[in-house]
């Protein structure tokens, strides 16, 4: 298998004699280099007149030994005198990696960075946000300059692309929701307000955000990576000096699809957990499913439906948004991409989140209830 | 031309694989419908520096690609070291993989470790024997011998420019003592003083460890100052392979113009410039 270098340690009239043998390369110094660390100080000469071959790693390990101990190194193949050469030219005692502070000033340097990079975000984001409507008003103006094929593009990717997925994740919800109520509602005799529960949840609360929550897994995330990647390549600078606001030409249609389709999803997403719920009804509870649709349409006013449909295209265009000022903030390096991907999704489930409780209030106030 | 690979061939057959560290023979590579080489063959020396030039398209990273395992010709044999890389069992290839390094045409550096980590990923691959304590000094050394400043050892390679990732990138390849290095296009994107000086770079590290390096350029300067023979790229083969007055005296038209186009008559003449005060200065001396 593999060879490795030996030495032996000869003395003979008060001189220690270091002996070499076998290959000095790369793949056979793993035993020998912590062994000739160990060595004491008290040896005169290394010889390697027994070395079969050597490259720089096994030139460096003899180098450095002979200038640990003081000893000289005897017997060296020509190609040996050379590698001794070149190692000892680019002896170096350079750090390997950044300097790296103490732990109470790294702390207090963390925090720091910490707040003023939040800061920073605010001002950036409220920046971002106000070239987002300058774009408006601009395309608003030249309406010739709003990229139609742009859009439509990304309203299938963000809207007709996830149909199914939706679609299976919303039907499944709508079984979960209508099962569970039933079995709670089932001790007071009260199971057909199943319909209720499933008809009005669904449509006011989980369609919506459950669809928000996926559309920001799925387009904020790829929002953030396609932008990000574009501006590590260049590209975003490229289409500046050519002109092309990127705020037009990528980030107006992708926020505006998603602005568009929000309410499309959410609306699919809540009709098909009620479907889901009407299986169950069927199933669980004996309520014949065309006529669980139709007490739906009986018990859910159509404030409902309104409540959904007013916080979709907001949820989307924060989802949107997010990716969008994430993948704008991307410099440096291939890392950043994914840590700006990672905090656009996790930025728009969260203000999605804290939106859909306002809104809760609100709607609650205006007597939408 | 076809005359001189057949010397070559009987010549390897007496001397055994070792002389040649790369042979390729028959090699087929095709995307879809564009063939990009058919029936290649190919001998690099051992201890050269082969350089290997051809029109844009003509597959040269392809074949670079092919000898280093990365994409699976259509037929062909490539013996790397005596080793058929396209059928190699994984074990074998591995003992193959650790005596060529590679330098890629960006310089390929990860970018989340520094210039010393980096050189210290094959090592750490190959070797997990070796102590962290001789790893940082290994990275430290090979860092200024591939010409760069020690501070360097600690940056990102975001903190490089476009030399400094070049010669980052070198120093990484280096990381395992190779016998056979992959340089393509080392000095595009460079200024020409960089461009030389990691000519001269190339050429000293050659000489100093004892390498064979495959070469993929445009650069005339770096052909004339620093390859050993060139290797010419067109009609899907290697139409030929020889020191460049060799070629000088080809009748192929793409070699012609490539070798006598205005800017390789002023490679050209660069060169016996330079030739010519190397003569003076050893007549004075």
């Amino acid at each position: 298998m593999r060879e490795w270098a030996e030495y032996t340690i000869e003395e003979a009239g008060g001189r220690a004699t270091v002996v070499i043998t076998g290959p000095m390369v790369v793949s056979s110094v793993g035993q020998i280099d912590p062994e000739l660390r160990d060595i004491g100080d008290s040896i005169q000469t290394v010889d390697i007149s027994q070395v079969s071959r050597i490259d720089t790693v096994g030139a460096w390990i003899l180098y450095r030994f002979a200038q640990r101990t003081g000893a000289d190194i005897v017997g060296g193949s020509e190609k040996a005198e050379v590698l001794l050469d070149a190692v000892e030219r680019a002896e170096s005692e350079a750090p390997i990696a950044p300097p790296r502070k103490r732990n109470a000033k790294q702390i207090t340097e963390h925090v720091g960075i910490a707040v003023i990079d939040f800061f920073k975000g605010v001002v950036a984001s409220i920046g971002f946000l106000g070239s987002v409507i300058g774009a408006c008003f601009s395309l608003l103006i030249h309406p010739r300059r709003f990229r139609m094929k742009a859009l439509v593009r990304q309203m299938e990717l963000v809207g007709v692309q996830s149909l199914p997925i939706i679609g299976l994740m919303s039907f499944l919800i709508g079984i979960v929701i209508a099962q569970q109520g039933a079995v709670q509602l089932q001790q007071f005799g009260a199971e057909t307000l199943t319909v209720n529960l499933v008809g009005r949840i669904t449509l006011r609360e989980l369609g919506v955000l459950m669809t928000a929550i996926m559309v920001a897994g799925r387009s904020g995330s790829a929002f953030a990576a396609q932008i990000g990647t574009m501006k590590l390549t260049e590209e975003i600078d490229a289409m500046r000096t050519i002109g092309v606001s990127p705020m037009e030409a990528l980030v107006i249609p992708r926020i505006l699809a998603a602005v568009l389709m929000m309410p499309l999803l959410g609306f699919f997403a809540s009709v098909v957990a009620i479907i889901g719920g009407a299986v169950i009804g069927d199933v669980m509870l004996g309520i014949p499913f065309l006529t669980f649709l139709a007490r739906v349409q009986e018990v859910v006013p159509v404030t409902d439906f309104w409540v959904g449909m007013v916080k979709a295209p907001m949820f989307g265009l924060i989802v949107a948004m997010a990716g969008c000022y994430q993948g704008m903030q991307v410099k440096g390096n291939a890392e950043e991409v994914g840590l700006r991907t990672t905090a656009a999704v996790v930025q728009a489930i969260f203000m999605v989140i804290v939106l859909d409780a306002f809104f809760a209030v609100f709607f609650e106030r205006i007597g939408w209830i | 031309m076809s005359e001189h690979i057949d010397n070559e061939t009987d010549h390897e057959a007496a001397a055994g694989g070792e002389d040649y560290p790369i042979r390729i023979r028959g090699l087929t590579n095709a995307f879809g419908d564009v063939t990009v080489h058919e029936e290649l063959d190919l001998d690099v020396r051992r201890g050269e520096i082969l350089g290997v030039v051809g029109g844009s398209g003509t597959g040269k990273s392809v074949l670079m690609r092919s000898i280093i395992g990365l994409q699976m010709p259509q037929s062909g044999e490539i013996e790397v070291f005596g080793h058929n890389i396209t059928e190699a069992e994984p074990d074998e290839e591995i003992g193959v993989r650790n005596r060529w390094g590679i330098l890629f045409q960006g310089g390929a550096l990860f970018s989340t470790l520094t210039v010393a980590e980096n050189v210290q990923v094959p090592l750490k691959q190959f070797y997990p024997e070796l102590s962290q304590k001789l790893l940082n000094e290994i990275a430290r050394y090979k860092v200024v011998l591939t010409g760069l400043p020690e501070e360097a050892a600690s940056k990102f390679p975001s903190e490089l420019s476009g030399g400094m990732k070049k010669r980052a990138g070198l120093a990484r390849a280096l990381a395992l003592d190779p016998e056979l290095l992959f340089l393509d296009e080392p000095t595009a994107g460079l200024d020409p003083i960089g461009g030389a000086k990691f000519d001269e770079l190339t050429r000293e590290l050659t000489d100093t460890l004892g390498l064979t390096v495959f070469l993929i350029t445009h650069d005339l300067d770096t052909l004339y100052a620093i390859c050993d023979r060139v290797a010419v790229l067109a009609d899907k083969k290697v139409i030929a392979v020889g020191t460049i007055p060799e070629l000088l005296e080809n009748e192929h038209p793409w070699i012609q113009e490539y070798f006598n186009g205005p800017r390789a008559r002023a490679a050209t003449a660069t060169h016996e410039r330079g030739k010519a005060l190397d003569n003076d200065a050893s007549g004075k001396a």
